[in-house]
């Protein structure tokens, strides 16, 4: 019966194919470490934060009379309501952590050189979105870290040549962040996941086209190839039940860890708190913006300080596949690189003296010096690499992989 | 009946094409002019677009902050020694005199919304430090510290008493 109804399907759509090629018997490469389970743990967390939001929605009160109390409402009456709100914003701060992973993952192992480039694009159009859902959702609570947070970045529009000023207004929908601005961030907060989702198929469908990377950054011979189904299938679960027990931990022990203790003071529009913090997740950037002594420097800064990892296929110049495995200068400036993002991350959270805003200026330009010499730096490594003589066993491998290439080309 | 030249030539085609593209984006650029100005303040917020504060209960050297179109406005009600101390600068990165920030000298109205990333300042010693970036304000609210790129900026406002000011309307 089962195989009766299945066949009537595949008459009509291709099921049968579909899970074959695309899911059980998707062709992944045998040598990936646990660095390549954080795309399926961001779909996981996705898929979470689409559930416990939904749920959320039918309790929260959109209007800037009622928002705050109505978290209270759902904090103390609504059924297991503290576990959904609890677990929605542990998961922005989970699904952030996820995605900076991957991300370092793909920096890296050079996951981002040909032919993945628009793996790249796409990701980074996620990180966007994913950063403008969280934002819009962030000033939903309503308290004072809510609204003095919205009111700084809708202000960062400002910087808008001609029309910054009517174009903050547009944004807020009144002169101030105030219960238009509210509205309107919920029910953007609601659409954009939809356009994450959206995003993530693009993404999906352009890895299946250019299939996986892996830690050496030659494209393998099918030999070295395995089913997803059941070698990444069992590990993918292992590692979301990894994942789920940490998350978890920080839901039911230390659920305010990712909240703000300012923001259980209700927004009050002509109080600004001593010291504003965005969430960690955007603190480099914060930092970036500060440091930038003029106003729309800083902005043009921070804006570039995201997209500037776009340009990664470009800048590295290097003919030696992948990223950190084989390339020890890449390796160390791989390390250096997070090390900076750190010292900016901490100089984000402290409030801005003549100290600190020095250690962030030379961190900026560290940042973005890092991305304007990698074309020099990954040409000279090469050079010097090639000079040395690289390993026989990479030399083979990239010759085998060469053959298979010429191989395909002609069949 | 279409003679076969007329079909043939695709330079009419392409015209045609070309026109109902532009008329077509036009069109698509004026249905989307409702839902953008739909985003903008609404009549109820433009109706409550004026204040009217009451100024006698402000004692020398005391602020009051009143809100105005949803942002805090501060009246700061100076003494003779701020006013002399004022007068004696320009400010700092946007020199300005003081006599062009007030109307009268003893009432200092401005914006209490720091210019740089819309904080609300506060009062400090003399004048304002916002605690976001460190900007600094003096009596005058004249930026004196960066990053802030501007003044503290005066809203339109007039006597309509000998001690009542209407914040919105010059």
């Amino acid at each position: 019966m089962a195989n009766r109804i299945i066949n009537w399907i595949d008459h009509r759509f291709p099921l049968t194919s579909f899970v074959k090629h695309e899911l059980t018997g998707y062709p992944t490469p045998r040598n990936l470490s646990y660095l390549w389970n954080f795309g399926f743990l961001a779909g996981i967390v996705l898929m979470l934060q689409v559930l416990t939001g939904l749920f959320l929605a039918m309790h929260y009160k959109p209007d800037a009379a009622i928002a705050f109390d109505s978290i209270q409402h759902i904090m103390r009456d609504v059924n297991y309501g503290w576990l959904l709100r609890f677990m929605h914003s542990t998961g922005a701060s989970a699904f952030f952590l996820v995605i900076y992973i991957h991300m370092a993952r793909t920096l890296y192992y050079g996951s981002y050189r040909a032919p993945r480039e628009l793996m790249w694009w796409t990701g980074q159009g996620l990180l966007l979105l994913l950063m403008a859902t969280a934002f819009m959702g962030y000033l939903l609570p309503w308290g004072q870290m809510s609204f003095w947070g919205a009111t700084v970045i809708t202000n960062l529009f400002r910087a808008t040549p001609f029309i910054g000023d009517q174009v903050v207004v547009w944004l807020r929908g009144d002169y101030s962040v105030g219960d238009d601005t509210l509205t309107r961030f919920f029910a953007l907060h609601y659409l954009f996941p939809f356009l994450i989702i959206g995003a993530v198929v693009i993404h999906l469908v352009a890895l299946h086209t250019v299939r996986s990377s892996n830690p050496s950054g030659i494209d393998l011979a099918d030999k070295d190839n395995i089913p997803f189904h059941p070698y990444y299938t069992s590990k993918d679960f292992f590692g979301l039940g990894v994942f789920l027990i940490a998350y978890f931990i920080v839901v039911f022990f230390f659920p305010h860890s990712m909240l703000e203790p300012a923001n259980n003071i209700p927004a009050n529009p002509l109080i600004t708190p001593d010291h504003i913090v965005p969430e960690w997740y955007f603190l480099p950037f914060y930092a970036i913006l500060r440091s930038v002594p003029n106003m729309v420097g800083g902005v043009v800064a921070m804006g570039l300080s995201v997209m500037i990892f776009a340009f990664m296929p470009f800048l590295d110049r290097s003919r030696i596949p992948g990223g950190g495995r084989y390339r020890p200068v890449y390796r160390m400036l791989f390390f250096i690189f997070m090390l900076d993002i750190l010292v900016l991350g901490y100089v984000g959270f402290v409030p801005p003296t003549s100290q600190t805003i020095a250690i962030g200026q030379v961190a900026t330009i560290y940042y973005f010096g890092s991305f304007a010499l990698l074309p020099f730096i990954s040409k000279a490594e090469d050079n010097w690499l090639f000079k040395r003589g690289l390993p026989p066993k990479i030399l083979a491998l990239i010759a085998s992989e060469e053959k298979e290439k010429t191989k395909r080309r002609q069949r | 009946m279409a003679e076969y030249e007329e079909l043939d030539d695709t330079g009419r085609r392409d015209f045609l094409l070309k026109v109902t593209s532009v008329v077509g984006g036009a069109g698509a650029a004026a249905a989307s002019l409702p839902f953008i100005a739909s985003m903008n303040p609404s009549a109820e917020l433009l109706a409550k677009a004026n204040t009217e504060v009451d100024l006698s209960g402000i004692p020398e050297g005391g602020m009051h902050t009143v809100a105005w179109q949803g942002k805090p406005v501060f009246i700061l009600h100076r003494t003779p020694e701020e006013i002399k101390a004022m007068k004696a600068t320009n400010g700092g990165l946007q020199p300005e005199q003081d006599s062009d920030r007030v109307k009268k000298p003893q009432w200092l109205v401005v914006i209490g919304v720091c210019t740089h990333m819309g904080c609300v300042p506060n009062k400090e010693g003399p004048g304002w430090t916002c605690h976001c970036h460190g900007s600094q304000y003096d009596d005058s609210g004249r930026v004196i510290r960066g990053p802030a790129p501007n003044n503290l900026e005066v809203p339109p406002y007039r006597f309509i008493a000998e001690n009542k000011i209407m914040i919105g309307q010059a």
